[in-house]
C-alpha cells in the first residue's frame, strides 16, 4: 500500500497506543521567572517514565504573573502515574524535596476537579506546629514558616482519572542532524499545546523500547526494528533512506490534549519537508490490544 | 426570577422574630400560608400579613422593602438563596447561615452573622456589637463564609472567630477579634482598644496604626509576601480597600502571648 504523503513526508498507516493514567497539576510561583522555572524544573527532574521513575512529569506552560493567584510569575507542571496512590506519594515527595526547598516558592492547585490530592495538607507538618491554616470561601491554604519567609501551599490539588499516557510519534530522517531538526520543531510546537507534557529529555527519547527481551529480568529492551545499525540483521521497520529515529512521548490530562499535541507535532514536521527535516513519521503500538486509546496518524494530519 | 417581596407596612410596635422567613421554610407555601405565619415576640399576635404587604414571587429570593431595628433573626439558618433587606434590621441577621447571600442596605443590630458557617453576608451600613460572635454558651463564633461591613462595627467584632473572613471597611470598636480561635478579620478604619485580646490563632489586619497590648510581639516586616498578595487578589472582588490594605508593606505582630500566641496582627509598616 502507498503511504500517505504530507508535504513530501511519509506518514505511516499506524497509530499510537496509549494508556489510562492518573494525572494532576500544580501551579508553582516565585518572586521571579527564574526561580519559578527552577522549582518546576527540579520537581519534574528524573520523571521520564513511570517504569523507572514512578511518575512522568513535565512543565506544561509558563503562567504570567497577572494570571496567578498571588500575582507572581508561575509555571504549571503536570504529573502522571498509573495509580492514585503512586501519584500521591511522588507528588508529596517531590513537593517536599524540590519545591518547598526552592527559594521564594509558593504552590497552588493547578487543576479543577472534584477528586483531590492533598499537598499542603501533608507539607504543613514541616511547620512543626508553627504552620498557619488560611481559608477563603472554599479555598484552603497553608503557610509554613521557612528561612526565607513563608512557604504558601494550597491544601489540595485536583486529580483526574481521565489522563492519557503514552501518545507518541516516531520521527525518522536521513541522519541525526536532520531528524533532530524536525523533532525539535515538533517539540516546540507540542510544548505550546495546553494540558500535555513531553516527559523525556527535552521532549525526545532516542532509546525507544519494545516489550520484553531475551533476558528474563528485562521487561523492556531496545526497539531493534527501528535501530539503524541493525537494519540488515533484524526484521527492520526502516526504509533504505532512514538513518536515524527519534521518538516523542506525550502524556495529557485528557485524550483530546494528547491528540491536539500530536497533531501540532505532525504539522511542524510536515512543514519542514523531507529535505530539511524528517522523511517519515510513524507511531508506536503493541498491536492495539494493550492500550484503550488509539491515536491514528491519519486522523491527525494537518 | 421575581423575588418574593415583603414590604413593611409601618414600624412594628414590638420586636418581630423573622426566622420563619427564609427560603427553605417558605418553599412551596402559598401566599395565604405565608401571610398567616406568626412573627410576634410578645403575647400580642402579629402575622406576616399584619406586618408586611406581600408581593408573591419565588421564595428562593426574598426582598424586605423597608427595614426596622425591630426586625430580628432575618436569614436565621439560611441554607440557600438570597435575602435583601432594603433598610435596617435588628438582632442576629444571618445568624447560623451556612450558604446563600444576605444583603442589608442599612444598619444592623448586635450579633450580625453570629456563628455563621458559610455564604456571604454584606451590611452596607453599620453593625452592632459582637459581629459574628457566638451566643452565650456557644464555643465558636463564625466558622466560615464571608462577612462584609461597609460601615463600622461595634465592640468585640469577630469574637471567637474560628474560620472565614470578616471585612470591616469602617472602624471597629474595642477588642476587635477578641478570643479569636482562627480565621481572618480585616479592619480598614480605626480599631478601638486592645485588638486581638486573648486571640489564639488567626489573622487580624488593621488598616491604620493602633496601639497593641504588650502581649503582641513584633516579628518584623518580611517574608509573608505570597500570602498577603494572595489575599489581596482573593479580596479584590469584594473590597478594593481590603485588597489595597493587603498590598501595602506590613509588619507582623504575633500574639496574644497571654493565650496560645499563634495568632497575628498585621499593621501597616
Amino acid at each position: 500500500m502507498q503511504p500517505m504523503i504530507c508535504n513530501g513526508v511519509r506518514i505511516d498507516e499506524s497509530f499510537a497506543e496509549a494508556f489510562p493514567m492518573r494525572g494532576t497539576a500544580l501551579l508553582i510561583t516565585a518572586p521571579n521567572e527564574r526561580w519559578a522555572r527552577q522549582a518546576a524544573t527540579t520537581m519534574t527532574g528524573f520523571a521520564t517514565s513511570v517504569i523507572g521513575c514512578g511518575v512522568e512529569a513535565g512543565i506544561d506552560a509558563d503562567v504570567p504573573a497577572d494570571q496567578t493567584p498571588d500575582g507572581r510569575p508561575g509555571v504549571r507542571v503536570l504529573l502522571f502515574a498509573m495509580s492514585s496512590d503512586g501519584l500521591q506519594s511522588q507528588l508529596v515527595n517531590r513537593l517536599g524535596q524540590c519545591v518547598l526547598t526552592s527559594p521564594g516558592s509558593a504552590v497552588f492547585s493547578g487543576l479543577d476537579s472534584p477528586d483531590r490530592l492533598p499537598i499542603g495538607d501533608m507539607i504543613r507538618y514541616f511547620g512543626d506546629g508553627w504552620q498557619v491554616s488560611k481559608k477563603f470561601l472554599d479555598r484552603h491554604f497553608w503557610r509554613v514558616p521557612v528561612m526565607d519567609g513563608e512557604f504558601l501551599c494550597e491544601a489540595t490539588t485536583g486529580l483526574t482519572k481521565g489522563a492519557v499516557g503514552g501518545g507518541n510519534l516516531l520521527v525518522m530522517g536521513a541522519d541525526w542532524e536532520k531528524t533532530m531538526i524536525a523533532t525539535q520543531a515538533a517539540v516546540d510546537a507540542m510544548n505550546a499545546m495546553p494540558d500535555a507534557i513531553l516527559p523525556f529529555p527535552g521532549g525526545i527519547v532516542r532509546s525507544g523500547s519494545k516489550v520484553g527481551a531475551k533476558y528474563k529480568t528485562m521487561i523492556a529492551s531496545t526497539n531493534d526494528a527501528y535501530c539503524p545499525t541493525l537494519r540488515g540483521a533484524v526484521k527492520t521497520a526502516l526504509d533504505p533512506d532512514i538513518g536515524c529515529v527519534l521518538e516523542i512521548v506525550i502524556d495529557g490530562l485528557t485524550e483530546k490534549s494528547v491528540a491536539d499535541s500530536m497533531r501540532a507535532g505532525i504539522a511542524a514536521i510536515a512543514d519542514l519537508g523531507p529535505d530539511k527535516g524528517a522523511k517519515r513519521i510513524g507511531a508506536g503500538n503493541y498491536g492495539g490490544k494493550l492500550g484503550p486509546f488509539h491515536f491514528h496518524l491519519k486522523d491527525l494530519l494537518p | 426570577m421575581t423575588s418574593l417581596v415583603l414590604a413593611l407596612k409601618q414600624e412594628p410596635d414590638q420586636r418581630l422574630d423573622l426566622s420563619p422567613l427564609v427560603p427553605h421554610l417558605l418553599a412551596g407555601k402559598s401566599e395565604a400560608e405565608i401571610a398567616a405565619i406568626e412573627l410576634q415576640t410578645t403575647k400580642h399576635k402579629v402575622t406576616v400579613g399584619d406586618a408586611f404587604t406581600l408581593k408573591p414571587g419565588d421564595a428562593s429570593s426574598i426582598r424586605f422593602e423597608g427595614g426596622s431595628a425591630r426586625l430580628d433573626n432575618i436569614g436565621l439558618d439560611l441554607k440557600s438563596g438570597e435575602i435583601v433587606v432594603e433598610g435596617a434590621c435588628g438582632l442576629y441577621v444571618g445568624r447560623a447561615m451556612s450558604a446563600g447571600t444576605i444583603l442589608v442596605t442599612g444598619d444592623c443590630g448586635p450579633f450580625a452573622g453570629s456563628a455563621m458557617s458559610g455564604g456571604k453576608l454584606e451590611i452596607k451600613g453599620d453593625a452592632g456589637d459582637l459581629l459574628a460572635a457566638p451566643q452565650d454558651g456557644e464555643m465558636e463564633g463564625m466558622t466560615g463564609g464571608l462577612l462584609v461591613v461597609r460601615g463600622s462595627a461595634g465592640a468585640r467584632a469577630g469574637d471567637r472567630l474560628r474560620r472565614g473572613t470578616i471585612v470591616i471597611e469602617g472602624a471597629a470598636g474595642d477588642h476587635a477579634g477578641s478570643r479569636m480561635i482562627a480565621g481572618t478579620l480585616i479592619v480598614l478604619g480605626t480599631a478601638g482598644a486592645l485588638p486581638g485580646t486573648l486571640m489564639r490563632r488567626g489573622t487580624i489586619l488593621l488598616g491604620s496604626h493602633t496601639p497593641l497590648a504588650p502581649t503582641f510581639v513584633t516579628c518584623g516586616r518580611n517574608g509573608f509576601g505570597s500570602f498577603s498578595a494572595l489575599f489581596a487578589r482573593l479580596l479584590r472582588p469584594t473590597s478594593e480597600a481590603a485588597a489595597a490594605a493587603f498590598s501595602r508593606p506590613l509588619e507582623r505582630f504575633a500574639g496574644d502571648m497571654a493565650a496560645l500566641g499563634k495568632g497575628e496582627i498585621l499593621l501597616p509598616a
